[in-house]
Formats: C-alpha cells, structure tokens, sequence
C-alpha cells in the first residue's frame, strides 16, 4: 500500500500553522515573477488563490468554463460564512469552531486541517470586509451575526440571503485587479479537458475554448484545481448546470487519488421536485431553520386530506402536528446538522407521513415566528429567499408553510491532499469543494465559504511557494514538449470517440439515468446489496452511454452537447467508484448512512476500530479496480464520542 | 402545454442571423423556461437537428449567466426575476413566444442566444475593486459602517451582471451595471480612498467599449431582475462631477521618498 504522508507539523494542534508558516521555504519577489501557476476554476477558492497569488507577484492563469469568472457557483451560496470571531460574546473561540467541525464531520476530518480553517476564520472575515462585502450590520454598525445548523453560538456572517454572492464578488473584484495589473490571464469559456505531466509533475494542463472548440496547451510550474464540487453526478442537485468533475477526473486518473467519494451531502431544506423534465433543485438556505418549525402530520388522516386539498396545513391542530426534530433532539432542535435533519426528513416521508403531491415533502413553517416578531422581521432575515420560493412553488410562504425536501447539495469528499493542499501528484494543488480535506463525513452549514476562502486567500498562498521554492532555476516550459503533444491527442481522441457514436438518445437521457441510480441506492441511505446492484446498472449505463449517445454539430464551435457528453462520461465512471466507497465503507457516518449501521434509535452508527481512516482511491488503468489506500485519522486534541444532538 | 417558438438563429459571431419558427409540446406548467427550452432542445438533438445555444448555469436567479429576450423584454414577462426563475405557468396554452439575444453593439452574438459579455469584466477590471492585498487587514470590527449605509451598499451590490440593463436601454448603456457597482464601493468607508478615480477610470471604460449614453428612460431600472434602483446613476453622477472638479484642482503624483 501506498504510504500516504499528510505531513502534518509536529507539535500540538494549537501551534502547527504557525510553526508550519515560521519554516517553510519562500520565494523572494524577483524570483516570483519567472514562476507560471494555473488556476482551474474561480468560485470562492479559485478566485481568492489567483488573486492572492498574483498579488505576491507570481504569474497566474485563472481558467473556467462560465463567461465570466463571477458566475462560478459559490455565487449561489445563501446562508453565510462561519468565524470564531467571539463578536457576540456567546461563548465561541477557535478551539470551539475546530471542535464543532470535526464533531459534525463526525470525526473522519483531519485535526491539524480543521485546525487550521478555524484559525484563519477570523482573517477571512477582515480580507472580504476591506475588499468592500456588505455584511449584515447593527445599528451601532458593527456585524452582525447569526446562528446555523450543528452550532451553539452566533458565529455566522451574512449578506442578506447572499452571503456566497457578496465573498465571491469580493474575491471576483480582487482578480480582476490583479488581471488589470498584469498578474493574471483571465481565460473565460475554457473548460480543462487534460492535466499535463513532465517526470511525474504536473506541469500544465490542456483546455478547450468553448468558443472556438480549439484544444490550447497552457503550462506552469503548478497547478491549482478549484473547480468545487461533483453533486451532479445526481443528475438533479443544487449545484449550477455546469458544475462537474472532469478536471478533477482526469487528475485522478493521472495519478491524484480520489478520497472519501461517497461522503456527499444532502441538504435537508430544499423546493422538493416537481416533474420528470426538472433539471435542478433549489437549496431554501439553511438559515430558514433558525425561525421555522419542521413537522409533518401526526395522524394518517390528516396526511391524507392535505394530499387530496381538502384541508390546509393550518387547520391542523397543535396537538395532531409532529415537530419531529424537536421530538427527537430537544437539545438542538430544528437546528440538528443536516445529515441528521435530512434523514429525519425521509424517515417520517418513508414511514407515510410526507405531504405534498408526491408525499415526499415536509412543512417548514413560519407562522409561530410571524406571531412573535412580526412579518417584518421575517421579511427582514429571509425576504429574497420567500420571494425565490413564491415563484418557483407559486404559494405564498407567509400565510401557508413552505413545503421543504432534501437534495444533493456538497461533496466532502474530492482529491485526497495533505496539509500542504499537494494531491498525489507532485505540483498538482487542490483547494475548496474539490479537495476532500475539511469536512469529514458531513459539512456543517456556513463553513463551505469559510473552507474554500481559507484554502486561497490565507492556506494556498504559503504551501505553494514551500513547493516552489525549489523551482526558481527551472525555467518556463514550451508547450511543444512531447508531454503537451500527447496530452492534446488524447484529448483531440476522445472527442472524436465521442462524435464517432452517432447514436440515437440524447446526452441529458444518459445523465438521467445515472441520477436514478445513485439516488435511489446511493443516496440518503444505503445498504450492501443496494450499492452493488448500483455499480451493476451503473456499468450499463456507461456501456449504454458509449454505445448510443448522440452530439450534434461539430467540434470546431460553440457546442454543449459535446461539452455535456465529456462531462457525464466522466461522472459515470465517478459514480461508480462513489458506490464502490459507499460499499467499502461498512459503517454509518455523517452523510454516509448504510442501513445494516445504525443505533436502536435509528442515528449513524460509526466503527471507529475499523474505519477511522481517509479512503484514498488510486486508479490502476482503464477497466481495472482502483486501489483502497488508507490514511489513518489520530485524534489528540479532541475526545472521540458517539455524535449527540439530544 | 404547447407552444410555437420563434428563436433566433445564428451559426456564430459572423454567420447573419434569422427567425426560425418551431413547435413544442407536452410542457408542464410548473417546468421553468429554460427546462421548456431542454425539452426542445432534446427533441431537435432526436431529430438530428442542432439544439439552441443560450448561456446559464446557476438556474436559481443568481449567477447572471441566462439573458434571454423574450417577447421583446429581458427575462421575459415578470418583474424582479431572471429567465430561469420564469415559468411556464405564465403563458398561456398555445401562445407564441418569441425568444432573441441580448441586442447591443458592446455584446456581441456568440451563437444563437448566446453573447460575448467581456465588457462588463473589463469595466470592473478598470477600476470596479478596492486596491488590497490579502492579508495584514485591521479587525473587520475596526470600521463601523452605519446599517443604512451597508443596506444601501448591500442593495446596489445586489447586481448580477447579467446585462438586461443595456438590452432594456434604447442607447445600450450600461449605466446602471456601472452605477451599482460604483454606488456599492462609494457607501462603504473602504471604498472612499479611491472613489474619485474608481469612477473615473469605470466610466471612461464603459465609453471606450461602445456601450451608449444615458438618456433617463429608466427603462434598466424596469428590466433589472434584481430591482437595482436608477438612484445609483444619480449617485454615480454625483461621484463623477465631484470626482471632474477634484482632479482639476490638483493632481498628486505616485510614488518617491
């Protein structure tokens, strides 16, 4: 087996970062500027890591596959960005923030990680206040905080219901200051179809225009992907249309191992799903849990005549409603993580107590909130949400519950990296939703912003310059290497495979398709025979896939479909070595629920003997099972319990 | 629910485009626009046919990406949202829709319904930021910023950049994306050190790029799907006189010891 080092500094949790940053080798100024770095992807991570990496006076290359670098997904990010800033004096520290993260990931994150993203919080919450963020102030005009799911205390920042807008616009307007200054080469519409190796360092990486469909070689010294999550392999999650996991596929298959797939994220408030042409769900942010109150029915019959309107859900009675997280954690409430809250959520829907059309939907209501702070108030915390939720459902939320079901939103799992965010591969750098590093088993709300802003604005630029250092005589590299050559045939190769099909079904039917499966045997809740029946259908679906689907149109221009088909091919076979995970994995634990594990009360239970350990998958060639490398998970700071929410 | 389609067509940036008039059938009324337009564009990829080319992404109303014009308004019929926020239920059975690109000069058509909007990065490379560095920043706490003020920055920063201002605007100007992004920075104590040149330098850009002038019909305001307020333009205004008579007064030179 592989050895995996995570070079973890030594010493105790509280001093690594610090004793890390006080050796590692630099990069003097005038040295900076003979060094080429490639950022793929610019959400929160990609964009803070180019700016601030330009910013120090390397040459930096930010691709991604929008128009503009400010429509990366993290835009969409609602609720807001956790800090152990103490401002409201309740009680929270940078231990506390570290405790409460490797709690909820239940104890499968890395100590030295989470301690570290706790510590440079606070610092995130300065960098995007000077870049101009609009946070959400007091009248005396100091911040204001609030709660989130999984936490005891306030610690959470907001712009409205936009938080992930307002960060990423901040991290948006300091790239494009550093592009203004010559720093960085922005290449918008470019999707990285290739990582280029040069004696086993990544060293460039062969992107598409998507405008002109011409394959280009770009190289560097490094490579950083940021290129977030791979929730679509559901086919319907909350992530944007685009968001996928070919750059971080073909990592993988380069040599980068893929770590803990099967720890995905279902969030527990969501618009349930209306019809088969659905294309995506929409997340209701979690921050709704702060002052609504979840419930189904408690009686079958009220259940059955809300589903046939002849009763609306404010006829029921206090006594005959089922506010089951408050039933069931009266510590936390409404406020549970949201593994907890979701398979909540489907076990009373399962048991015949959902409501909606479909039955697979629960009430989150507002009517006690209303009462006690008027609608003001409510209008005040969550209006663009209510107003985003009136016109998707067509039902007002201030007079009838809104009708809430879980979705696929995050991936914790990603490229395995160690403490220095370096994959497998040496050079190749993973930061944000991509790496697998911070979150465990289960991300708690309000920390996906902490985590992908921590990895680029305060982790990145320290680790890459340790690697660089080094680096400073080899000089730039001429993308007419046979390296380069090479990648961009295979590329221009799989393209025309893919052409050469000519089938007859549609790229979108095969993606369904993939959906079903995951999320019936790979999705809340997981059994053994479930999961291998999923990597049975899943290799017909690829084999389907490769058979008879069908592009239109021709490389050589604008083309979504091919540029779907090359996605979807890779979260097929994704897919199937989530279930392999997911089936390697014979414990419950955060988002990763197998049915055979479980408490008599029906909460995850984990096996700390056997699986206490990062499940780092390395591909062995085409056709052939990966390998199961372990990384094993020491706890020296915090005492190792059984989750408790009660 | 059947519809009769009317879309433009154009191969690519240089191609001369065309109405094509097309069928579909069978929409939910719960389907949003945008999953109308999957729904056709699978049926053309069954035929053999090419399916239509338009930007989006995030579909939830945020990322700016989508941008269509449909029955002669940016995002169609409703106020405050944006095409994929749109849905079916607002058309009638049988109705014909007509669906265009953005028109403007400064966004040029890619293909189809898509266009080039480089523009507005540029603009915000010119000068849409505050020059700082990461790191070595006082306590965010350290600056008080009154609630009004970061309500009305938090308003105008609301932009999303998806351009249906300059499609609203008869001159194609951009004044509003520009406005709200100077009035964002403006408000904010942060953005005071360099407001002077920042819409100096943002305004000078949106000229060079071809975008057109300000004339008051407010119709950008009317268009915006994020209810960006014309009192940003005002407020522009204002920064950009203020800004003129300041730099004629006396001109600092950078640097030296």
């Amino acid at each position: 087996m592989t050895n995996l080092n995570s070079k973890i500094p030594q010493g105790p949790v509280a001093t690594k970062w610090s004793s890390y940053k006080d050796h590692i080798a630099l990069v003097n100024p005038s040295n900076k500027r003979k060094l080429d770095i490639i950022v793929v992807g610019t959400g929160l991570a990609g964009a803070s890591a180019a700016a601030s990496l330009g910013a120090l006076g390397f040459k930096v290359k930010a691709f991604c596959y929008q128009d503009s670098p400010r429509r990366a997904h993290s835009i969409a990010a609602q609720g807001g960005i956790n800090a152990s800033k103490n401002y409201q004096n309740d009680g929270d520290s940078v231990y506390r923030l570290f405790y409460d993260t490797i709690k909820g990931g239940d104890y499968r994150a890395r100590e030295g990680n989470v301690y570290r993203l706790a510590e440079v919080s606070g610092n995130i919450i300065d960098q995007s206040v000077a870049l101009g963020v609009p946070f959400a102030r007091e009248y005396g005009g100091l911040l204001d905080n609030r709660s989130f799911g999984g936490a005891q205390v306030s610690r959470t920042f907001y712009a409205r219901g936009q938080t992930g807008q307002q960060l990423l616009l901040g991290a948006y307007s300091a790239l494009s200051r550093q592009v203004s200054l010559g720093n960085v080469e922005s290449f918008t519409r470019h999707e990285m179809l290739e990582l280029v190796l040069i004696d086993g360092r990544a060293r460039g990486i062969i992107a598409r225009n998507l405008v002109t469909g011409e394959t280009e070689r770009h190289s560097a010294h490094a490579v950083v992907l940021a290129t977030g999550g791979y929730g679509n392999v559901f086919f319907l999650s909350t992530n944007a249309m685009g968001s996928n996991t070919t750059a971080l596929w073909k990592a993988y298959k380069k040599g980068a191992f893929f770590a803990n797939p099967c720890f995905t994220q279902i969030h527990p408030t969501c618009i349930p799903v209306h019809g088969e042409f659905q294309s995506k769900l929409t997340l209701m942010s979690e921050s709704l849990r702060n002052d609504g109150r979840i419930w189904v029915p408690k009686r079958k019959e009220d259940v059955d005549a809300l589903r046939k309107n002849k009763m609306k859900p404010k006829d029921i009675a206090e006594e005959n409603r089922d506010y089951y997280l408050e039933r069931r954690y009266p510590a936390f409430g409404n406020l549970v993580p949201r593994d907890v809250a979701s398979r909540a959520a489907k076990e009373r829907c399962d048991a015949g107590f959902g409501v909606g059309e479909t039955g697979l939907a629960v009430y989150l209501d507002f009517a006690e909130s209303i009462k006690r702070l008027g609608r003001n108030v409510i209008e005040e915390r969550y209006g663009n949400l209510f107003q985003m939720y009136q016109k998707i459902v067509d039902e007002n939320p201030y007079e009838n519950p809104m009708m809430i079901y879980p979705a696929v939103h995050y991936t914790m799992g990603g490229l395995w990296v160690d403490y220095e965010l370096m994959s497998t591969v040496s050079g190749l750098f993973v930061a944000g939703e991509a790496n697998f590093s911070d979150h465990g088993a289960n991300r708690l709300g309000a920390s996906a912003l902490m985590q992908g802003l921590a990895d680029g604005y305060f982790v990145l630029p320290y680790t890459i310059q340790n690697y660089l250092a080094d680096q400073i005589n080899v000089p730039r590299f001429s993308t007419d290497l046979p390296e380069f050559a090479e990648a961009e045939k295979q590329v221009k190769a799989n393209i025309s495979k893919l052409f050469d099909i000519k089938g007859t079904k549609p790229v979108d039917y095969f993606h369904r398709q993939l959906g079903k499966i995951m999320w019936e045997y790979v999705g809340m809740a997981r059994n053994k025979a479930g999961l291998e029946k999923a990597i049975q259908l899943i290799r017909e679906v690829k084999a389907a896939f490769w058979k008879d689907v069908k592009i239109t149109g021709e490389n050589n221009e604008v083309n979504p479909e091919l540029e779907k088909a090359g996605r979807v091919a890779d979260f097929i076979e994704l897919g199937e070595l989530l279930a392999m995970d997911a089936l390697n994995r014979e414990e419950s634990c955060g988002g990763h629920f197998r049915e055979e594990y479980q408490t008599p009360e029906g909460e995850a239970l984990r096996n700390d003997d056997e699986f206490m350990y990062v499940a780092a998958w390395e591909f062995q060639g085409e056709g052939k099972e990966p390998k199961l490398n372990k990384e094993p998970l020491e706890y020296e700071a915090i005492e190792v319990k059984q989750r408790n929410y009660k | 629910m059947d519809f009769t389609l009317k879309i433009w067509r154009q191969k690519n940036a240089k191609a001369k485009g065309k109405f094509v008039t097309y069928k579909v059938k069978g929409i939910s009324d719960s389907s949003s626009f945008l999953e109308m337009l999957d729904v056709f564009n699978d049926q053309q990829v069954t035929k053999g046919e090419d399916p239509v080319v338009f930007d989006h992404d995030c579909r939830e109303g945020i990322c700016g990406a989508c941008s269509l014009y449909i029955n002669g308004r940016p995002h169609g019929p409703d106020d405050s949202v944006t095409t994929c926020q749109l849905h079916m239920r607002r058309f009638k059975d049988g109705d014909t829709i007509v669906i265009e690109p953005w028109r403007s000069a400064a966004f040029p058509v890619i293909r189809d319904l898509m266009i080039d909007r480089q523009a507005f990065d540029k603009i915000i490379q010119a000068g849409g930021f505050i020059s700082v560095n990461t790191g070595g920043i006082p306590d965010a706490n350290a600056i008080l910023i009154p609630k009004q003020n970061a309500d009305a920055s938090m308003d105008a920063a609301a932009c999303i950049g998806c351009g249906a201002c300059v499609a609203a605007c008869k001159n194609a100007s951009a004044m509003l994306f520009v406005a709200a992004k100077v009035s964002h920075l403006a408000l904010l104590p942060q953005g005071r050190a360099e407001a002077s040149a920042r819409v100096q330098a943002m305004v000078a850009k949106m000229d060079e790029l071809g975008f057109g002038n300000c004339t008051n019909t407010g119709a950008c305001e009317a268009e915006c799907p994020k209810d960006i307020s014309i009192e940003n333009i005002a407020r522009m205004n204002r920064e950009f006189l203020g800004a003129k008579i300041g730099s004629q007064k006396k001109t600092v030179k950078a640097g030296g010891f």
